[in-house]
């Protein structure tokens, strides 16, 4: 029962990062219609960034903000260099291209930076707490918590609440019209995009110091992840790429926990399969967009 | 499809040419890779990849010590030139650089390739070849088969005699305790594990890791579940940071016992930053001169070297490692003579009898082509290491851990051994 | 730069097939390959039989995404599939060709697998299922310690080249009776029935069914004919590299591959070939550029940058890239 509940709250804590590095997806999915394949690259260039910050100033919080500006900012330079030129009447071009930044962004960081895994220091203790003898989260797991909670809420306060989330949201339901209608579509597109990478960078900050260590390669396994949760959670739904973050992030912990670490990547991919033929619009999914 | 070919000649004939540069070998004698006044010699390292932390470090030291014989006229007037190829710890690339070096750029010999998984596909191909294949960087017991592979020599000690040591120490110091083992899962996790076991019987949980799963989060949480007191690691150094780091997270905290070659205080410091104090009381073990111990001669010379010729690089215990490795081998060119070739550079290992700065001997003779043969246990405190006790050896079948009373040797005057 | 062009000017043949016979040169490539293996010193007939494996998958990666419109990121994973059924054999039986012949059956087998299940997915979907399949070799390579030896691998017992033929020639020669029998096959499929098919359902899948075509049953075909010549290609790089382990297939080898055969222009051969050189030369020269430039840290990432912005680069000007060939166009924008 003990381990029971310790790899319960310990798959939350990575359901949350899922979650948060999901959403990002979702956002672009909403946006452009494409699956942005070079999220996992784009958030460990800025979490590299970020790093580089925090060592230079001592700073971690310095470094936290460098990163996720870094994404805002990466997120925006991509959609309007590159993929506003990719011809989007098919969707593998996109995919196609964004494989191609993959390769440049993990090229470019391991010439900057070589291949080692640099060290990537959590800002708070990692020790559990333990209550009545179980450990069970650290101050570094509620920081997550609190971190993917706050993002969650300010993009529904965005998307529900102000003029911008709307006009977004428009742009992205019927472009055609918006821009009829005075909606800078083009416009709010980059801004789809700034904002997602900005929560992917959020999401590797979060992950990296729970890993290895910095590396150019090492979000590889994350984007799997992470693209299974917006697929369970159906690619349309934020809500739905939340829970299935969790879900993900649930699974991963008791597979890993009870069979074994090495079992959990194919337990992954079991359930992006059953989910894909199963269920393909996921399971929050409102309407057909099967392919897109 | 004319055309086709016309672009695979030109392609082909492009890479050719910019690798081109490298048809010094010939001169004296059909020895390749060697003339009058040059040796080239090759290795293959993981500059790049999962295996880079710490470990591209060593063959850029190795390079720094023959920087500093060539400037002090090379061993019998030539300068070893030492070609690093990197392959990320990826046994294809391995296949790949190896044949480079050996069919493209004509080495005279390969140093030091690291890595068990690696290594162990370029055997045959060495063998084939005749190119002599010293001293590789990995404690597994494949390179110690002097009727199959009779040009292959290994270097560290066998990962099977580090876990007896290691275990024989638990056994003394933690009688009674609980003890567990987590290994690699390849050679170097098992040959360590049988060796552990030859002393200690069946250690009370096991688990294996593999480097391409970051998460040791389920290992660790069954040797909480089990109680174990005492963790044996032989893993990486990313994989002790990562094991020591994660233990701590779920309010575990057993004595960990880590093999040589993942227990680098720096490179493991470095990795944990903030959690580095969690370093304190681990106990490891190492066969070399420790790179804090300011007043062992060769650490002088080291650092020396280590200013002069490697850009003054972080020192640490690769670097040590490097040099080390640098100063076997031109022992062993010194040995061969004058008239260098590959059977006679052989044969000067194979004789054996190196001193150098080991604190065991080696073990090279006709019959055992296994590197050093024991260690010395070390406790980090305060984020240095240092020894404990005396230095052990031992082999890698049931013969008894015993204490090594041989005394230390210094280096020579200049730095540079001469012939023996 | 010869490339870019040499695609773009053969572009406009892509639709009206060759006139001389695959036949005749498959005989053509098999006799220059031959000639060159005398030539040639051992480490470039290495490169040579090195390319030739290449071919083996990136000239079934053709056919199913350039002629099919199919994208797989899991083709690194079939080769390590060819590549593990390869070394197994050859750790019992020691018979090097029944061995091969078996790896391709192996992998045909699980490709069809995957094939079913990507045969009802499509776009990023598809690629995302594939992405998986590639980023799981190491987890099954672990968690089947006892039969894969993990990271670690296998080793491929291997008897020498009969007769004094250097090992690198016989393997040169090896690899290129793949290569040239994978695409002597190919070619004569491709220009019948099924490459008409696989045609039809690349390019309106609506019009396909309504003129007869089986979509599902052609969109299955076409991975498991590309899922065998990954298989080739993954036994013969075990042959090569005489060892197999995980690292050997990781996740930037599919997408080098997918790479090689857009920037050898998709749905041709000479394309493939195309690119399967590129993937011996360009590490190679970018390796002697870092190796003047003295830099460890351009050892391995130039090339991978080079061949990102070369990715890149062609899908935006998409000479004889993806874009040039016809997909459906549905409306995208429709809120899904």
């Amino acid at each position: 029962m003990d381990r029971f509940l310790y790899l319960t709250f310990d798959g939350l804590s990575r359901g949350a990062v899922y979650a948060a590095f999901a959403l990002a997806l979702v956002l672009i999915w909403r946006a452009a219609r494409i699956v942005n394949f070079a999220q996992g690259a784009m958030a460990v260039a800025t979490a590299y960034a970020g790093y580089s910050v925090a060592d230079a100033t001592g700073s971690y919080w310095l470094g936290f903000l460098v990163a996720v500006t870094g994404g805002l900012v990466l997120g925006a330079v991509v959609e309007r260099v590159v993929m506003r030129f990719v011809d989007h009447s098919s969707p593998l071009n996109g995919v196609v291209v964004a494989l191609g930044l993959v390769l440049i962004i993990q090229g470019v960081l391991g010439m900057i930076y070589g291949d080692g895994y640099r060290p990537a220091p959590a800002p708070f203790s990692r020790d559990a707490f333990e209550i009545g003898g179980i450990a069970i989260l650290s101050r570094y797991d509620l920081f997550v918590f609190a971190a993917v909670g706050a993002v969650v809420v300010l993009l529904t306060l965005l998307f529900t609440r102000t003029a911008t989330g709307l006009r977004m949201r428009a742009a992205a339901f019927a472009p055609d019209v918006s821009r009829l209608l005075g909606v800078p579509v083009g416009g709010m597109l980059t801004l789809g995009w700034a904002l997602a990478a900005a929560v992917g960078s959020l999401a590797g900050m979060l992950v990296l110091p729970t890993e290895l260590g910095l590396h150019p390669n090492a979000m590889d396994l994350l984007f799997v992840s992470a693209f299974t949760a917006a697929v369970v959670g159906g690619l349309d739904s934020p809500v739905g790429a939340v829970v299935g973050g969790l879900v993900v992030g649930l699974l991963l912990a008791y597979v890993g926990g009870y069979l074994g670490a090495t079992v959990a990547p194919m337990a992954v991919l079991v359930l992006l399969v059953v989910v894909l033929l199963g269920r393909p619009d996921g399971l929050f999914a409102r309407a057909k967009a099967r392919t897109a | 499809m004319r055309r086709t070919a016309t672009v695979l000649a030109a392609l082909l004939l492009a890479a050719g040419c910019s690798n081109g540069n490298s048809t010094s070998s010939g001169g004296s004698g059909n020895t390749p890779g060697v003339t009058d006044n040059s040796i080239l010699i090759g290795t293959h390292q993981p500059l790049t990849g999962p295996a880079a932390a710490g470990y591209s470090e060593i063959a850029p030291a190795t390079k720094a010590y023959f920087d500093y014989v060539n400037a002090n006229g090379g061993i019998y007037g030539r300068k070893i030139t030492y070609k690093i190829m990197d392959d990320g710890y990826n046994p294809a690339n391995t296949q790949q650089v190896v044949r480079q070096l050996v069919l493209q750029d004509k080495v005279f010999a390969i140093l030091n390739g690291l890595g068990t998984p690696t290594h162990t596909g370029v055997l045959d191909f060495l063998k084939t070849n005749r190119v002599p294949d010293l001293f590789v960087a990995s404690g597994s017991r494949t390179w110690n088969q002097p009727g199959k592979y009779p040009g292959t020599f290994g270097f560290n000690p066998d990962y099977t005699i580090e876990g007896k040591i290691l275990a024989a120490y638990v056994k003394q110091t933690y009688a009674g305790k609980k003890v567990c083992f987590l290994g690699q899962d390849d050679d170097f996790g098992r040959d360590s594990l049988a060796g552990v076991e030859k002393v200690l019987g069946t250690v009370a949980a096991k688990q294996t890791y593999v480097v391409t799963n970051p998460n040791v989060g389920p290992q660790m949480g069954a040797f909480k579940a089990a109680a174990c007191d005492v963790v044996i690691l032989a893993s990486i150094p990313g994989f002790t940071a990562l094991s020591i780091g994660t233990a701590a997270k779920i309010g575990f905290k057993p004595q960990f016992v880590v093999s040589n070659v993942g227990s680098d205080p720096s490179t493991l410091t470095k990795t944990l930053g903030a959690a580095a104090p969690l370093l304190e009381g681990v106990v490891a073990a190492n066969y070399l001169p420790l790179d804090t111990d300011e007043s062992n001669p060769w650490i002088q010379l080291y650092k020396k070297v280590n200013s002069q010729y490697n850009g003054n690089a972080a020192f640490d215990n690769n670097v040590v490692y490097g040099m080390s490795v640098g100063y076997l081998f031109v022992q062993a060119l010194q040995g061969a003579g004058k008239d260098l070739t590959r059977d006679k550079l052989t044969a000067a290992v194979q004789k054996g009898g190196f001193t150098g700065p080991g604190l065991v001997p080696t073990r090279f003779s006709a019959q055992d082509h296994s590197g050093y043969a024991g260690e010395q246990i070390t406790k980090l405190t305060g984020g240095k290491a240092t020894y404990l006790g005396t230095p052990y050896t031992t082999d890698d079948a049931d013969g008894a851990v015993t204490a090594y009373s041989g005394a230390a040797a210094t280096p020579p005057q200049n730095g540079i051994p001469t012939a023996q | 730069m010869t490339i870019l062009q040499d695609a773009t000017k053969t572009k406009d043949h892509q639709k009206s097939p060759p006139k001389s016979t695959p036949l005749l040169l498959v005989i053509a490539g098999a006799i220059i390959v031959v000639a060159l293996t005398y030539v040639l010193p051992p480490f470039r007939n290495y490169q040579l039989a090195t390319i030739g494996a290449y071919f083996c998958v990136t000239a079934g990666l053709t056919v199913l995404t350039g002629l099919n419109g199919q994208l797989s990121l899991g083709h690194g994973a079939l080769m390590a599939t060819g590549a593990y059924t390869l070394a197994l054999w050859q750790n019992k039986f020691d018979l090097l060709l029944p061995g091969i012949a078996l790896a391709v059956l192996v992998t045909t087998v699980v490709g069809g697998i995957i094939g079913l299940a990507a045969a009802r997915l499509r776009g990023p979907y598809l690629a995302g299922l594939t992405l998986a399949v590639a980023v799981v070799v190491p987890s099954i390579t672990s968690t089947f310690d006892k039969t894969f030896n993990s990271d670690q691998g296998l080793s491929v017992a291997l008897d020498p080249p009969p007769g004094v033929i250097p090992v690198e020639q016989w393997q040169a020669w090896l690899c290129w009776a793949g290569a040239l029998l994978t695409v002597l096959v190919l070619a004569y499929l491709v220009r019948g029935r099924f490459g008409r098919d696989l045609r039809a359902v690349r390019d309106d899948e609506t019009a396909a069914k309504l003129a007869g075509v089986g979509v599902a049953r052609t969109q299955v075909m076409a991975f498991v004919v590309s899922a065998a010549c990954a298989g080739l290609a993954g036994a013969l790089f075990a042959v090569l590299a005489q060892s197999v382990s995980p690292g050997a297939f990781p996740l930037t080898l599919s997408l080098f591959l997918l790479m090689a055969i857009v920037i050898g222009g998709l749905g041709r051969l000479t394309g493939a070939l195309i690119g399967a050189v590129l993937l011996v030369a360009l590490p190679s020269v970018a390796q002697s550029i870092a190796e003047d430039a003295g830099s460890q840290h351009l050892e391995g990432n130039l090339a991978l940058t080079f061949f990102g912005v070369v990715l890149v680069l062609v899908m935006l000007a998409a000479p004889g890239g993806l874009a040039a060939l016809k997909f459906p166009r549905r409306s995208r924008r429709q809120k899904g």
